[in-house]
């Protein structure tokens, strides 16, 4: 009796006050769970637009998911179940697409919705290119490269500065970690093939260009270790279990300047991929408010500029780049260690999204075969 | 009296089991220094040939086994700096002792003097398995634990950790995980759930127990399959059944689902552990107690209750082991809100492997050992104040 009694006070206290907080916030959410990566990424996000968006919203709070890299299979289940516990979610432009195409990501007004850049530009003009998908919202650029191991040059060698050193077992012994997909590894092998970049894509549309891919991969092949999440090329490399690797260009910046571990850069053929905010479609009307809102003030020009100072990606507004600075710990300066600045560009390929939307389930099954073999 | 046979054994023998033990040795050190198969092969030959020397030419046992000690020492020093040393005289202390306790047949001193060959090799050839069996059970959870007072942010042995200087190690992960937000977030919860979880199976487990053991009650085997089904059900199935289920009754995401869906995986282990207390429990005194005036309430207080208790606890501590190690119920039941130890470590271990997480597991590790001495305890002493010898 006593305990029923109190729930049901406990109870009328919580609506009461849910009541309350809604009518001082008007018609805004107070609270919103915002999905990202983890790790130093997400950290960076924490850093540079949540804290200060909580201090000018001291009633609001936000909750993190580390769960972007299941994103769209999460963002199914929750559309099937009607329940939809995401306001804002962290994803590669791929998975926007996806999530776009299905019905899944909330289709927004790019320059409605986000603040033009301080000179009054637009911000679909702003972003440019990078708005791949209707749904999008841009945040950063990053890139996929290979970090070597310094101290595991062979004496009297050059550090490697090409792709096709990855397939130099010769020159470069040891080990090699490259992602467990086809994606960016059967580009790099066509490359070393011989096929010219602007080529690699029509080449890769073909049979026997994939047969070609999977045949150069071949030969490195008893020298792969296979990596799944991001840190473990880092750890990887760490260990010296391997001499070189590909990973995400700020996962190697924290290996480098963080941890302080004898490890170089190869900027080589990097390939630059986006990643960025959705809104889940279905949101009622206040979270809607709350994440509009939220994603308004995080993807301003001096937000993501900030950003910049805590992980090496650059910020996808062009208005942004004048603007980054010094790294918030180390103090040193952020700019030649973005994958975007003019000496670590100079051989780069953009991730074809029409192409892999259109191949990758047939590379995809052609590549794990070959995996198995 | 038994008449013991030791005899020496013929030195061919001897040298070829040693070299077995050798072959193992040297492919765990050849493994660590790059080369299974040299590892293997010096390993097999320098155990076979101490043997030789050991029985034929230096017959000396207790000199012997000292210059083992003191030379595989330094050879390890010299391959593996301290902490190989380690593992030198380990292997020292080891192999001088093998050699002359099968040299000298001291390894039938405790069996029947009329054990077949084959009987002898059955007897040592199981504890040898046993042996392995515990120490690939065990080895992978030893590892976590030096691991995790390293002073890099890697999984990694470094250089200052093998020469065991104290520089390579810190207690930077136990302090990362008392001070940081999410790990103690995660930690609130996971304390917050599993306590209620437990008390909620507990309740219901051993209600359910004593219900499905009087024999009045139909259909009880179907009944208790389906209490038990949480167990035998992948976990996976549960976990999305449970998902849908509970987003319609808007429970997915909130702290009494988890707790729910916990308290759910939990009362099997509660009822099998009730029920095989029940067993031994007389009826006959429900019926005394009845007989002198008690009702079924305080019959089952003052009589039952106390009986079945240590049932009841090492029932609950499974169930609270349950749900403080879960991680795949509360992935889809849960949101990021209740975001418990293992879901945290889960994420940490694939965004960004940070000891942070062996220094958690360590800790886990640790509760987990004190809780089950704990059950075993217990179940020592009920078994002595029902005066059955502890086993």
């Amino acid at each position: 009796m006593k305990l029923a009694t109190t729930l049901m006070a406990s109870t009328a206290l919580t609506v009461a006050a849910g009541a309350a907080a809604a009518e001082s916030h008007g018609d805004m959410a107070d609270s919103m769970t915002l999905v990202s990566w983890g790790g130093a990424y997400q950290n960076s996000q924490q850093k540079a637009y949540v804290e200060p968006y909580l201090e000018m919203n001291p009633d609001v709070s936000a909750t993190w998911d580390e769960s972007s890299n299941e994103a769209v299979a999460k963002l199914r289940a929750m559309d099937e179940a009607g329940n939809i516990t995401w306001d804002v979610v962290d994803v590669v432009a791929s998975d926007a697409i996806r999530l776009c195409d299905e019905g899944l990501a909330m289709e927004i007004d790019h320059d409605e919705l986000l603040k033009p850049a301080p000179d009054g530009t637009e911000a679909s003009d702003d972003f440019g290119d990078l708005i791949v998908s209707d749904c999008f919202i841009p945040q950063i650029v990053y890139s996929t490269t290979f970090g070597y191991r310094t101290d595991m040059v062979p004496e009297g060698t050059e550090a490697p500065d090409d792709i096709c050193d990855v397939w130099d077992t010769e020159t470069y012994p040891g080990k090699r970690s490259l992602e467990k997909r086809p994606i960016n590894n059967m580009e790099w092998a066509l490359l070393c093939d011989g096929v010219e970049k602007e080529n690699v894509y029509d080449v890769l549309a073909t049979e026997e260009g994939q047969d070609r891919a999977l045949a150069k991969l071949d030969e490195i092949k008893d020298d792969v270790i296979w990596w799944s999440a991001g840190a473990d090329t880092p750890q990887l490399l760490a260990d010296g279990e391997i001499f070189m690797g590909s990973t995400y260009n700020g996962r190697l910046f924290s290996v480098i300047e963080e941890q302080d571990q004898p490890v170089g850069m190869m900027w080589d053929a990097q390939v630059f991929d986006l990643d960025g905010w959705i809104i889940p479609e279905g949101l009622p009307d206040d979270r809607l408010a709350r994440a509009k809102d939220f994603v308004r003030f995080a993807t301003d020009t001096q937000r993501l500029a900030d950003q910049a100072a805590y992980i090496s990606y650059g910020p996808a507004r062009e208005s942004s780049a004048p603007l980054v600075g010094k790294h918030a710990e180390l103090g040193i300066d952020m700019a030649p260690h973005m994958p975007t600045a003019p000496d670590n560009a100079g051989n780069v390929f953009v991730y074809n999204y029409e192409f892999w939307a259109d191949y990758r389930d047939d590379i995809d099954a052609k590549f794990q075969a070959w995996l198995a073999q | 009296m038994t008449i013991a046979i030791i005899e020496p054994k013929p030195t061919p023998f001897v040298a070829g089991v040693t070299a077995i033990a050798g072959a193992f040795a040297g492919l765990l050190v050849g493994t660590a220094q790059g080369s299974s198969l040299i590892g293997l092969v010096a390993g097999a030959v320098i155990a076979a040939a101490m043997a030789y020397v050991f029985l034929d030419y230096f017959r000396q046992e207790r000199t012997a086994r000292w210059a083992t000690v003191i030379v595989f020492t330094i050879a390890a020093f010299l391959l593996g700096g301290p902490a190989g040393a380690i593992v030198g005289v380990l292997f020292g202390l080891f192999f001088g002792w093998f050699i002359f306790w099968l040299g000298e047949g001291r390894h039938r001193a405790k069996l029947p003097p009329y054990t077949t060959g084959l009987q002898v090799f059955y007897h040592y050839g199981f504890r040898v398995i046993c042996g392995l069996v515990f120490f690939f059970l065990i080895t992978p959870i030893i590892v976590v634990m030096p691991l995790s007072f390293n002073a890099e942010n890697f999984f990694t042995f470094t250089p200052e950790m093998l020469a065991l200087d104290p520089e390579g190690y810190s207690l930077k992960h136990y302090r990362d995980f008392f001070t940081n937000d999410d790990w103690q977030q995660a930690l609130w919860n996971s304390v917050s759930i599993a306590p209620l979880a437990t008390l909620l199976a507990v309740s219901f487990g051993t209600l359910a127990a004593i219900g499905l053991s009087s024999e009045h009650v139909p259909f009880r085997r179907p009944i208790m399959a389906i209490l038990i089904s949480p167990m035998i059900v992948p976990l996976i199935i549960s976990a999305a059944g449970m998902y849908f289920f509970y987003s319609r009754l808007g429970l997915q995401g909130t702290y009494w689902g988890v707790v729910l869906a916990h308290a759910a995986l939990g009362i099997p282990f509660v009822i099998i552990t009730v029920t095989a207390t029940l067993v031994g429990f007389d009826r006959s005194l429900t019926r005394a107690a009845a007989n002198l005036g008690a009702n079924p309430v305080t019959t089952f207080r003052r009589v039952q209750m106390p009986l079945i208790l240590p049932g009841v606890i090492s029932g609950g501590l499974f169930a609270f082991i349950t749900s403080f190690d879960e991680v795949v119920v509360v992935l889809f039941v849960g949101s990021a809100g209740q975001k418990t130890l293992p879901w945290q470590m889960f994420t940490g271990l694939r965004e960004q492997i940070s000891p942070t997480i062996l220094a958690v597991a360590t800790i886990l590790v640790t509760i987990s050992i004190l809780l089950l001495t704990t059950v075993e305890l217990l179940r020592r002493r009920s078994e002595r104040l029902r005066g059955m010898t502890p086993g």
